[in-house]
C-alpha cells in the first residue's frame, strides 16, 4: 500500500505493522504526530494498543520497559530533551535488558526549531550501550520500525531510534506491508537477576552489556542501513549519516564522484571507516546534530586521511544541515537566486488573540510596576512567549519544571517578589516535585499554574493533570488560604491583580491558578460541536 | 580539487532538465493561514500523477501567528533533500505578500510568485505598503490576487487558500484535472458544499490569470 506520509507517521506505522502492543510518550515538538498517529488509527484501536499521553518521559520509559518486561513490543517517544527526563529508566533498561522488543524513539530538533538546546542523542545511545538507527528517509523509517523489534528482541537491548526535525516533519510516499505482524503475547521471562539491579547482580549485567559490543558493532558493519559505495575519484571520500546522505545525493544527482559511506545503523562499524580512510587522501564527515561519528574517526591521533567537517569549519559547528551547505563543503558552487529582499522583517510566534495567559501577563506586569525588584521564572510552553514584546515578562527559561525550583533558590538566596509561572501540562510533567520542595520549606514563592486544559505548544494534546490541579495542590500541602483559582478575562482584570498582590505580600507559599480553555482547542471543541 | 565534479553536475542538469518534470515549490505565509491545506491538495495530485514528493513542513512553536513555511518538491524522479536549495524553487506560493519576499533567496532567476495581496499585519514594524509594491515592481514573474476579497464576493470566504492554489497551477505543471480530482478526494470527507466551495475558489484563481486579470 502506498501512502504520503510525514517521518513521524510513518515511524508510527512502521511500529503498527510491527505488532507494536504500546506507544508511551508525552508531547514534544518534533516528535508529537508519532503517538497522534496511533491514537487516530484504526488498527490501534481494534488491537487496543496503548496510546494515551502520559506525564512525562521519565513514566513513559517506565511504563514502556514494564511492558516489554511482559514479552511485548513497546515504543518510547520523545523529543530530544525529553531523553534528559528519563535518563536514568533508558540508561538502566540496556543494564536490565529488555523481554519483548523495546525501541526508545527520539527526535532530535538541530538549529532549535522549537527547542532549547540542539543536543544530540547519539551520545546517549553510545552511553547506554545500546543499538542505534538513524533513517535517511521515510521509507527507511517505517522499514527500520520492524527491524528494530526484532533486533531488541535478538540482543535483549533497548534500540535507540534517532531522528531529526526534517525527517520527523517532512512528507514523502512511503510502502507499507499489507498485513501487520501479530502483537506478541504475554510472556514472562523469567531472568529476575537481571532485572534486579542489585549491585552484585547489575555488576554481571554490566560486563556481559560491555561485551555485547564487538557484536553490536559487527551488526551494525554487516546491516544493509550501512553502505560502502565506492567511486573512482579517491581524493574524498564522504561518511553521510541520516538525512545527510539525502543532502549529498541532491549534490551529485547521478552519483556521488567520490567514495560515500553511509551510516544509519550504530555502532559506528569501525571496519567501514577504516575502509575509507585507507583508502581516500581526505574524508568530509556530513552528520545531522552535533560531531558524533566526526569526533570518533579523528580521534587524537593523527592519521592517514585528513578528516574535514564541523570540527574544522568545512560544515557549520552548530545548527541543522541543508543542501547548500553540503554543497559549499564539497566545493560546488551554489545556484544563483535573488537577492535577501531587505524590507522584510522578523515574524515571531505570538500568544494567540484571545490567549488566557495574556491576561495573566498583562495582570501580573501590572502588578509587578509596584514591585520592581521582583523576578518571574518562566517555562517551557506557549506562555515563554511571554518573554516577547509586548509583555517581556519573564526573566527565565530552562527545563520543564523549572519554575517553580528556580524561583524557590532565588527565594533561599534572598530574592522578594520571586514568581513563578508554568503551565499546567508542564506542572504535573516536572513541577510537583519542585513545589513539595517549596512546601516543606514553606518557600516565600508565588506560583502561578497558568491552567488552559491542554498541552498547548504542541498542537493541544491531553494534560495529565485536568480537573486535578487544586487536589493536587492540597495533597502536597498547599494552605487551602493560599490556594487561589481565578479566571483570566480582561473583565476580571481587577479581581486577578489583587490576588496576585496578596498573595506576593503573604510571606509563604501561595498557589494562583488562573484557568481558562485555550482559544485552539476551544475552536475546536466547538467545532465539534457544531457537528 | 573538486573541479571536474562541478562540470559533470552541469551537463547532467542539462540532459536532466530535458527529459523529467521537477517542480520545487515553497509555501509560505502566516501560522493558521492554511497553507498546509494547499501543500496536502498539491502533494495528493501529484501522488495522483504518480510522481515523487516530498514536503517539508513545520510544525511546534512558529506555528503561533509567526511566518511558516514549507518546501514541497514533486518530481517524476526520485527526490533526495528534503529541503530545497537556494536559488532552487521555481515557484512560491504565499498567503502573504511580505512573506513571499522573505523566500526571494531560493527563488531560481526564472521562478514565479504567486502570492496573495493582502498584509497580515500583526507586528509594529510592518513595512510600509509603497515598500512591498517597489519590491514587486522589480520583480518579472508575479501575481498577486486579493484572494480574501475575491473569496468574500463569491461567497466562499474560508477558500481563500484554493483561489490561490487556482492561480498557480500553470506555475506548478501540474494538471488542473488532476487538482480537481485531489480537492475531491482531501474535502470529500468534509460533504460536498465544501468540495464544491474549493472547486469554485481553484477556478476563481485560474480564470484571474487566463484572463491576464492580474499583473
Amino acid at each position: 500500500m502506498k501512502k504520503l506520509l510525514l517521518g513521524d507517521e510513518a515511524i508510527a506505522q512502521g511500529a503498527l505493522d510491527a505488532g507494536l502492543s504500546g506507544v508511551y510518550a508525552y508531547p514534544g515538538t518534533p516528535s508529537t504526530e508519532i503517538t497522534e498517529y496511533i491514537q487516530n488509527s484504526p488498527l490501534a484501536e481494534s488491537r487496543n494498543v496503548h496510546r494515551r499521553w502520559l506525564v512525562n518521559e521519565k513514566t513513559a520509559m517506565e511504563e514502556a520497559l514494564g511492558m516489554s518486561f511482559m514479552g511485548k513490543r513497546a515504543m518510547v517517544c520523545m523529543k530530544h530533551v525529553g531523553l534528559n527526563v528519563c535518563a536514568d529508566p533508558f540508561v538502566n533498561s540496556a543494564m536490565t535488558g529488555t523481554n519483548g522488543g523495546l525501541v526508545v524513539l527520539v527526535a532530535d530538533d538541530p538549529s532549535m526549531h522549537s527547542s532549547q538546546d540542539e543536543q544530540d542523542s547519539r551520545f546517549y545511545g553510545k552511553f547506554a550501550m545500546i543499538p542505534m538507527f538513524e533513517p535517511s528517509n521515510q521509507q527507511e523509517a517505517y522499514d527500520m520500525m520492524a527491524d528494530a523489534f526484532d533486533f531488541s528482541e535478538k540482543v535483549h537491548l533497548p534500540v535507540l531510534m534517532r531522528v531529526t526535525t526534517r525527517m520527523a516533519h517532512s512528507r514523502a510516499v512511503v510502502e507499507t506491508v499489507d498485513v501487520p505482524r501479530e502483537e506478541n503475547k504475554l510472556n514472562y521471562n523469567a531472568r529476575a537477576k537481571d532485572w534486579v539491579l542489585l549491585p552484585a547482580f547489575a555488576r554481571k549485567r554490566n560486563a556481559f552489556v560491555t561485551g555485547q559490543q564487538a557484536m553490536l558493532e559487527q551488526e551494525a558493519a554487516d546491516s544493509i542501513y550501512n553502505k560502502y559505495i565506492d567511486a573512482p575519484n579517491h581524493s574524498l571520500g564522504v561518511i553521510a549519516s541520516g538525512i545527510a546522505f539525502n543532502y549529498l545525493n541532491e549534490c551529485y544527482p547521478d552519483g556521488c564522484p567520490y567514495p560515500v559511506l553511509k551510516i544509519s545503523r550504530y555502532p559506528l562499524p569501525k571496519e567501514l571507516v577504516r575502509r575509507m580512510t585507507a583508502a581516500c587522501d581526505a574524508v568530509l564527515v556530513a552528520e545531522e546534530g552535533q560531531p558524533f561519528i566526526e569526533e570518533a574517526v579523528r580521534g587524537i591521533m593523527p592519521g592517514d586521511a585528513m578528516i574535514k567537517g564541523r570540527l574544522t569549519g568545512e560544515l557549520p559547528r552548530t545548527g541543522e544541515l541543508n543542501p547548500d551547505l553540503m554543497r559549499r563543503a564539497l566545493g560546488l558552487p551554489c545556484m544563483e537566486g535573488f537577492a535577501p529582499c531587505e524590507d522584510v522583517v522578523p515574524r515571531p510566534p505570538a500568544l494567540c488573540n484571545g490567549c488566557g495567559h495574556r491576561d495573566v501577563y498583562a495582570a501580573l506586569n501590572e502588578v509587578l510596576e509596584e514591585y520592581p525588584d521582583a523576578r518571574v521564572f518562566g517555562d517551557i510552553g506557549c506562555y515563554t512567549l511571554g518573554f516577547l514584546p509586548p509583555y517581556n515578562a519573564i526573566h527565565s527559561c530552562v527545563d520543564m519544571g523549572a519554575s517553580i525550583t528556580m524561583a524557590k533558590g532565588a527565594a533561599d538566596a534572598g530574592q522578594w517578589p520571586a514568581v513563578a509561572v508554568i503551565g499546567d501540562s508542564t506542572f504535573t510533567h516536572s513541577g510537583m516535585t519542585g513545589l513539595l520542595d517549596a512546601i516543606n520549606e514553606q518557600a516565600d514563592i508565588t506560583v502561578i499554574i497558568s491552567d488552559n486544559l491542554t498541552t498547548a505548544m504542541t498542537g493541544g494534546q491531553d494534560s495529565a493533570g485536568t480537573n486535578k490541579f487544586e487536589a493536587i495542590c492540597r495533597g502536597l500541602g498547599v494552605d487551602e488560604e493560599h490556594l487561589k483559582v481565578v479566571v483570566p478575562l480582561p473583565k476580571n482584570m481587577a479581581e486577578i491583580k489583587e490576588t496576585i498582590r496578596r498573595e506576593i505580600e503573604y510571606h509563604g507559599l501561595s498557589v494562583i491558578i488562573p484557568r481558562r480553555e485555550c482559544m485552539q482547542t476551544l475552536k475546536r471543541h466547538l467545532k465539534q460541536q457544531k457537528k | 580539487m573538486y573541479a571536474d565534479t562541478e562540470k559533470t553536475f552541469e551537463t547532467a542538469k542539462e540532459i536532466r532538465e530535458d527529459t523529467t518534470m521537477k517542480t520545487d515549490i515553497v509555501l509560505c505565509g502566516v501560522g493558521g493561514q492554511g497553507i498546509l491545506s494547499i501543500a496536502t491538495v498539491i502533494g495528493e495530485a501529484a501522488m495522483k500523477e504518480q510522481l515523487y514528493i516530498k514536503q517539508a513542513e513545520v510544525h511546534g512553536m512558529s506555528q503561533r501567528g509567526g511566518d511558516v513555511q514549507s518546501n514541497l518538491r514533486i518530481s517524476s524522479l526520485p527526490i533526495n533533500s528534503d529541503l530545497i536549495g537556494m536559488g532552487q524553487a521555481d515557484v512560491i506560493i504565499s498567503m502573504e505578500p511580505m512573506e513571499a519576499l522573505r523566500y526571494l533567496p531560493y527563488l531560481n532567476k526564472n521562478g514565479w510568485i504567486i502570492t496573495s495581496s493582502a498584509p497580515f499585519v500583526n507586528i509594529p514594524d510592518y513595512p510600509e505598503s509603497d515598500k512591498l509594491k517597489r519590491d514587486y515592481a522589480m520583480l518579472d514573474n508575479v501575481v498577486t490576487l486579493d484572494i480574501e476579497a475575491m473569496a468574500k464576493d463569491n461567497g466562499i470566504p474560508r477558500s481563500a487558500n484554493m483561489i490561490l492554489l487556482g492561480a498557480a497551477q500553470k506555475a506548478l505543471g501540474i494538471e488542473y484535472a488532476k487538482l480537481e480530482d485531489a480537492v475531491r478526494s482531501v474535502f470529500g470527507r468534509k460533504g460536498e458544499t465544501v468540495v464544491e466551495a474549493n472547486l469554485k475558489a481553484m477556478a476563481i484563481g485560474r480564470e484571474a490569470v487566463l484572463n491576464n486579470t492580474v499583473k
